[in-house]
């Protein structure tokens, strides 16, 4: 058993508490459920289901810090486990940037579970394959794709009283169409919260149709672009920027958003004035958990705003010497847009290109944040609000620091999924000019 | 591992320290001194095959794999932590009505064996109502019961902690005093104890280590606002803590200047020059784009094999098992079946082993019983073989897989993942001495950084730690903001000289990603210094306003 309700949660993690004689005690218990299935070359490849759940518990006697793990809950393994951390804490050297163990905190809870997401069974996952291998195999084209989903709970409790518990869904789903000859390629995503809004029927005809679309593309000279970004193709790009949020680092002069001379850039306007990007755990679509990973209660709060930085992320410790209030980190990124589709903004481009998405995003210079990577599986040449045709990929040598200094429109935000990024986010579609591509691309 | 990675790990970056949790559980450091014994695997073993011929499987293999890692991770004079984690279990892999199916448990229990080989065979059933074709296993004879051992001299897991934290205090220490403005330094000491049986009749027992010293050293020039990072030179190695020895032949100092390591690693040694080189690198001219030869040092180049050669002679991916995520390959079969394609110039033979002493791929057996051998992907330039495993050998003609079967963990079923693949040393006598007398307008790169490639392996872009003019066959000054971009048969075909077997060294990728859900494996490159001719370098200098 893996999902255990908040009453059962809460006896395990008093026992452990209970059970510490260090000087203080932090215990979370998780667990997940979770399925998944895989298919290539129009047939299924693997499919599989994983179960697990573990305690974790982390005592301190000064500032000696000790960590164990268990997966197993009877007293006589909660009392192991809590013995083991307490171990490890003798023999632990001192950590000078010691931190106590947070006070009791007021965790209001956040929209994470979605009851019809909790319910997916292994012939849903079978269902979701073959409404993408189905009409390619007509269509003589051929499917690759990826389907997951997942319910687990989280629970943390500590010896100054803190307690939470929480459980929460999700369902991640990713397609690639091919046409039999390799010369074409179209993609499509979905993450989403409530799986009930997800129709795989419906979704792989983008793919199906960014397949056919892109075949035989033209090749155009690399250089500086309008481009229409959708959703998923700016998404990596901003979340690798947050990497810079970071005030230690910031503070130490090792970020694009160290100021020369010291210090930091909070507070300056560093973006277009049309970027206000925030975190909101409660938000309808895309909810987090009501607490980080250090158990602070997460709360909405600003990160850009009318280009304005708003935030800079102070680990416990750096806001401790610091002298700034520690508060919970975000885990979601929500990007404020209009009301306009991709489409909409392609039909008020009169040249740009389309970018269906981006790949393999990599740091080329933390200094300025520039980004290098490629476009894949839709990239189009747009005329007089029209798609024209299908242009071969280019790699782009960006910064999203430029990119959005250089916002023409932004249209409305989706759910994106991406599983290089830690966070949620709700990205608009957006158009870009000078927009950087610095060579082509022979891949389809 | 790219800098996202490193910074997730370290708590440099956003979010706190996280470790995930393919690592397994937290475990005190005795844990990891002590091994299942082999007659209780075997046992096991005799369980899951038991239960999956009498279930009706016509093949299965059952892994028991404990996998223990340790991690220390410090920055300047602090240990940020410390980490030892355990995972060990069963992963049982059945064919049956001519179809895969995988079932895993942590349980050792007989009876929790037993029923994970029932699931195993369930999930095989019902993944056959979609299959168009049955798996076809390429043959091959059981080899009884027997073992293998990395050849390490030292175990890190017996290495007393203290010991191990002395040493990256007193690295950082060095580091400092040389004028570093931050150092990050870590060890990633890994042991797979892995036992493997077959229904062919294998019994295999095999004890595999792995270790490896990154670190990045920061120069931040507080007037300037400007920062430069040099990461550390060391290569990840199927080594024991005798890689951390420093023997002064293994320390080769490049035309330039640059201090490289071959098999063993000076740690200390080489966080002095980082910090020296990263405050360099804040007044180093900057690079003028155009076309350059470009002299690529073992320490480079490894990555750059890895991402061109590596990935797109995988035979997975040229089928397109990997087109949802990773990719296919331009290396496609017609490629190969036509006998003549160019890859390279004449200059250039890639092979594949898994067999080399003291790689991270090197392995006396792999994931599905094969014993572990070499062979030729490119020879004299030309595309002629892949990478494969026993269910694909037949599309290749082949009578016996090559042994490319890996799984990160007990729990994952195996796949086909990269061996060791290595640019071999030119025939004639040469040495990066000779190689740069020759160069008239180029440019020398010494250490991994920035990488990126399309999802079909033609188009990418490198960066480095070290880069240098080269003027008339004589390093003049170092350079910065360097980056080139290739189109891989291109840039492999501008190959006009490799260095002799006396240049001969190994970088490599500790966590190289693959698969949904995703997996990962360690993988050594070996090369000797090699020349480009005409590549396109590109200036990665911006400016914010």
């Amino acid at each position: 058993m893996s999902m255990y309700t908040e009453q059962e949660a809460k006896a395990i993690l008093d026992k452990a508490i209970k059970a510490s004689k260090a000087d203080q005690c932090t215990a979370t218990l998780t667990g997940a459920s979770g399925g998944n299935i895989r298919y290539a070359l129009n047939s299924v490849s693997t499919s599989g289901y994983v179960s697990d759940a573990d305690l974790a518990i982390e005592v301190a006697f000064g500032k000696r810090i000790g960590t164990a793990t268990i997966n197993a809950f009877d007293d006589k393994s909660i009392e192991a486990v809590v013995r083991r951390a307490e171990e490890l804490a003798q023999l632990a050297p001192e950590n000078p940037e010691f931190v106590p163990a947070i006070e009791k905190q007021t965790y209001k809870p956040t929209g994470t579970f979605i009851g019809k997401t909790a319910a997916v069974t292994p012939e849903y996952r079978a269902q979701v394959a073959a409404d993408c291998i189905e009409p390619c195999r007509k269509d003589k084209l051929v499917a690759a794709g990826f389907f997951t989903d997942t319910q687990n709970f989280a629970a943390i409790a500590n010896s100054k009283g803190n307690f939470g518990y929480q459980t929460a869904t999700g369902m991640d789903f990713t397609c690639t169409v091919r046409t039999g000859d390799g010369h074409g390629s179209g993609w499509v995503a979905r993450n989403l919260a409530d799986i009930g809004k997800f129709d795989a029927k419906s979704d792989i005809k983008t793919a199906i149709q960014k397949a056919k679309g892109s075949a035989d593309a033209k090749a155009l000279e690399p250089g500086k672009y309008t481009v229409i970004m959708e959703p998923a193709a700016t998404a990596g790009l901003i979340s690798f920027m947050m990497f810079g949020f970071d005030a230690r680092q910031a503070d130490e002069g090792r970020s694009f958003l160290s100021k020369k001379g010291g210090g930091n850039k909070l507070g300056e306007k560093l973006f277009d004035e049309r970027v206000t990007l925030y975190a909101d755990p409660w938000d309808a679509e895309a909810a987090v958990l009501p607490w980080d990973n250090d158990g602070l209660a997460r709360e909405r709060m600003p990160i850009i705003t009318k280009g304005k930085v708003d935030f800079l992320q102070y680990s416990r410790y750096w806001a401790q010497k610091q002298g700034k209030k520690a508060i919970g980190q975000p885990g979601n990124l929500i990007m404020v847009g209009g009301d306009k589709s991709t489409m909409d903004l392609v039909k008020g481009t009169k040249k740009g290109v389309l970018v269906t998405r981006t790949w393999y995003i990599r740091l080329v210079d933390p200094q300025t944040v520039l980004l290098t990577g490629l476009t894949r599986d839709g990239t189009f040449y747009i005329e007089n609000g029209e798609i024209k045709y299908p242009i071969k990929n280019f790699r782009f040598n960006e910064s999203p620091a430029i990119m959005l200094n250089n916002i023409e429109e932004i249209g409305k935000p989706v759910r994106v999924g991406d599983d290089e990024s830690p966070f949620v986010m709700m990205i608009p579609p957006m158009k870009v000019r000078d927009f950087t591509f610095s060579s082509l691309s022979d891949a389809v | 591992m790219d800098r996202r990675d490193f910074l997730k790990i370290t708590g440099a970056g956003l979010g706190s320290l996280t470790i995930p949790s393919i690592y397994g559980r937290a475990v005190a450091a005795e844990v990891l001194l002590t091994k299942i014994d082999v007659a209780t695997k075997k046992r096991l073993a005799d369980v899951a095959l038991h239960a999956a011929k009498s279930g009706g499987a016509s093949y299965c293999d059952v892994r028991i794999g404990r996998y223990l890692r340790q991690f220390v991770i410090t920055r300047e004079d602090k240990v940020q932590n410390v980490v030892n984690t355990e995972s060990s279990g069963i992963g049982i892999r059945v064919i049956a009505k001519g179809s895969w199916g995988f079932a895993a448990t942590s349980d050792l229990s007989n009876e929790a064996v037993a029923k994970a080989a029932g699931e195993a065979i369930a999930i095989a059933k019902a993944n056959a109502r979609l299959r168009t074709e049955p798996v076809q296993l390429a043959p091959t004879k059981g080899v009884g019961e027997v073992s293998w051992t990395t050849p390490i001299i030292k175990n890190a897991m017996e290495v007393p902690l203290k010991d191990k934290v002395d040493l990256l205090l007193g690295v950082n220490a060095a580091a400092m005093q040389a004028g570093a403005s931050f150092i990050n330094s870590i060890l990633f000491l890994v042991n797979e104890q892995k036992y493997f049986a077959s229904t062919d009749g294998s019994y295999i027992d095999q004890d595999v280590h792995r270790i490896w010293a990154p670190m990045q050293v920061t120069a931040v020039d507080q007037k300037t606002g400007k920062f430069r990072i040099r990461a550390g030179l060391s290569a990840p190695r199927g080594m024991g803590f005798e890689y951390l020895d420093g023997k002064a032949e293994d320390k080769i100092t490049l035309p330039g200047g640059a201090v490289v390591y071959r098999d063993s690693y000076d740690m200390k040694e080489d966080a002095i020059a980082a910090a020296k080189q990263a405050k360099e690198k804040l007044t180093a001219q900057s690079v003028k784009p155009g076309k350059y030869d470009l002299m690529l040092d073992p320490s480079h180049l490894w990555l750059t094999i890895h991402e061109s050669v590596g990935h797109p002679t995988e035979l997975d991916r040229v089928l397109g098992y990997e087109a949802n995520y990773a990719g296919t390959s331009f290396a496609t079969i017609d490629k190969w079946k036509s006998k003549d394609f160019k890859y390279g110039s004449d200059k250039v033979t890639i092979f594949a082993d898994k067999v080399q002493k003291g790689t991270l791929g090197a392995v006396g057996y792999d994931d599905e019983g094969i014993k572990t051998q070499r062979w030729d992907l490119i020879k004299d330039g030309v595309l002629v073989n892949y990478q494969v495993i026993r269910d694909q050998a037949h599309i290749l003609g082949l009578k016996e897989s090559q042994g490319c079967c890996y799984a990160d963990n007990w729990s994952s079923v195996q796949f086909q993942r990269m061996a060791n693949v290595s640019l071999a040393p030119g025939k004639d006598k040469l040495s990066p001495d000779d190689m740069i007398k020759n160069i008239e307008n180029g440019i020398y790169i010494v250490g991994d950084g920035s990488f990126s490639i399309d999802q079909q392996r033609y188009n990418a872009q490198f960066g480095g730690q070290l880069f240098y003019e080269i003027k008339n066959g004589k390093v003049t000054q170092p350079l910065e903001d360097v980056a080139y971009q290739i189109r891989t048969p291109e840039f492999w075909n501008s190959c006009a000289a490799v260095c002799d077997q006396g240049d001969f060294r190994f970088g490599g990728s500790f966590f190289d990603g693959k698969g949904q859900p995703g997996q990962v494996s360690a993988v050594s490159h070996g090369s000797s210094t090699a020349r480009f001719n005409g590549a396109n370098v590109i200036n990665t200098a911006r400016s914010l306003g």
